[in-house]
């Protein structure tokens, strides 16, 4: 895990004034958890196959690192720093328990596709990362903030990858057929290799050299 | 139980050990084909000697927990998992997470202090390595994977074994190419994660072609 330097906590604005945007536009883009803290990878990858499995596992994380940031931020006084870590552990099973109960009550078949991986949200680095990072540093609000900010920051990776993967994979969009009928009779072909785990694998690093491309980060 | 995941019944629970284990080390590889232990994987993977570090560790943990939790899954969790206790109506299953987790933690714990006592060369080994497997998303993986294809205990065992030696297999050849790496030239932005990514792939695709055993 690379622990990224967190910046020093400024003075008081109002609220989602500049600093406060900035807490949420930085792990969109610059501080992007995936391309940048190469964080969350484990499950960035499996639930791309789809879109829509994309979308829920990107709310989810979403959810759970924002609820999970506020509730061991507003406890980080109290936490002894010898069993942080289990603490940490305890506070997002807890809310991964309560996100896969909803998934299964109202999203059942979404929730079967999504199989081990709800639960794998608990051991998601983008999550535990933050809060070792970020929550145990800083006040409730911000770190609320800072949730929402890394969740949507691996959510649109997440929903990139799954869209090209379903279009070239399945020729479908969020279940639509999206590649006209006449493509395929002139002899197209869905590319089975995007569904299958090499296509991901190669996709993500395609789309991590264009995001460093742009942003103009070279490693080392 | 059953109701809950007879679903994704594909894998029938009599199958022969051997056909678990390779499963579980090649056709399924917990790394290449579920993505699994991608955080360390990636973070590790760039010193062959502490990839095998990593990957011993992984195997050793993963053989302990995932028939550990196959026991708390079976006496406990499960749906009138708790009938030997009197309360055959309770379902716990709710709480599978939570207790995974905090039994790979405790094991985790539990072998970093027996290795100490034990034999201090393989601490000073394995040391900084342990603490991390806790949040390694592989053993999590392998202990829902094994729930969810409803392997009995001698599968478990078989499973644990091949999934972590699956995983120490995948990072290992991956540190050897990354090594050998270092002395490409890379286009700068593609440098560090985008070109292990890129030769992931390239491996995933090789442990493909096992998928025909």
């Amino acid at each position: 895990m690379t622990a990224t330097s967190i910046p020093p906590v400024a003075a008081k604005s109002s609220l989602l004034g500049k600093d406060q945007l900035k807490i949420i536009k930085d792990p969109l883009w610059d501080n992007n958890p995936i391309a940048f803290q190469v964080l969350g990878i484990c499950s960035a990858l499996a639930v791309t196959t789809r879109v829509d499995k994309a979308l829920v596992m990107g709310i989810g994380v979403t959810l759970v690192c924002a609820l999970a940031n506020v509730t061991i931020s507003t406890i980080r006084k109290f936490i002894p720093n010898k069993i942080r870590i289990i603490v940490q552990l305890v506070v997002v099973s807890g809310l991964v328990i309560v996100f896969d109960q909803v998934l299964r009550a109202y999203m059942f078949d979404l929730s079967k596709q999504l199989s081990v991986f709800v639960g794998l949200i608990i051991t998601n680095c983008i999550i535990m990362g933050r809060l070792e990072a970020y929550a145990m540093q800083n006040p409730p609000g911000r770190s609320l903030l800072d949730g929402i900010g890394n969740g949507l920051g691996y959510m649109w990776i997440l929903v990139v990858v799954a869209a090209i993967r379903e279009v070239f994979g399945a020729g479908k969009l969020l279940g639509f057929q999206v590649v006209p009928q006449a493509l395929y009779e002139s002899g197209y072909v869905n590319n089975g290799l995007m569904v299958l785990a090499p296509g991901a694998f190669i996709l993500l690093g395609i789309i991590v050299w264009v995001q460093r491309a742009i942003s103009g980060y070279v490693e080392k | 139980m059953t109701a809950m995941l007879s679903f994704v019944g594909a894998v029938a629970s009599d199958e022969s050990l051997a056909s678990v284990l390779l499963r579980a080390v090649f056709v399924e590889n917990i790394l290449l084909a579920f993505f699994l232990g991608m955080c360390s994987y990636l973070a590790v993977s760039k010193r062959v000697d502490s990839a095998i570090g990593l990957g011993i560790a992984v195997i050793f943990v993963q053989t302990l927990t995932v028939p550990m939790n196959w026991a708390l899954q079976e006496f406990v969790l499960g749906e009138g998992a708790l009938g030997w206790a009197g309360l055959p109506d309770t379902d716990l299953s709710y709480l599978q997470f939570l207790t995974f987790i905090a039994s790979i933690a405790a094991v985790v714990q539990v072998v970093e202090m027996a290795v100490d006592k034990i034999s201090p060369k393989l601490y000073s080994a394995l040391g900084i390595f342990l603490p991390l497997i806790a949040v390694n998303c592989a053993i999590l993986g392998g202990s829902l994977f094994m729930v969810e294809r409803q392997y009995d205990f001698a599968q478990s065992v078989t499973y644990g074994f091949g999934s972590g030696l699956g995983w120490a297999l995948a990072i290992v050849s991956m540190a050897t190419i990354r090594w050998r790496m270092r002395t490409a030239n890379i286009p700068g932005p593609l440098r560090g994660l985008g070109i292990t990514f890129i030769t992931t792939g390239l491996v995933a695709m090789a442990f493909m072609t096992f998928s025909g055993i």
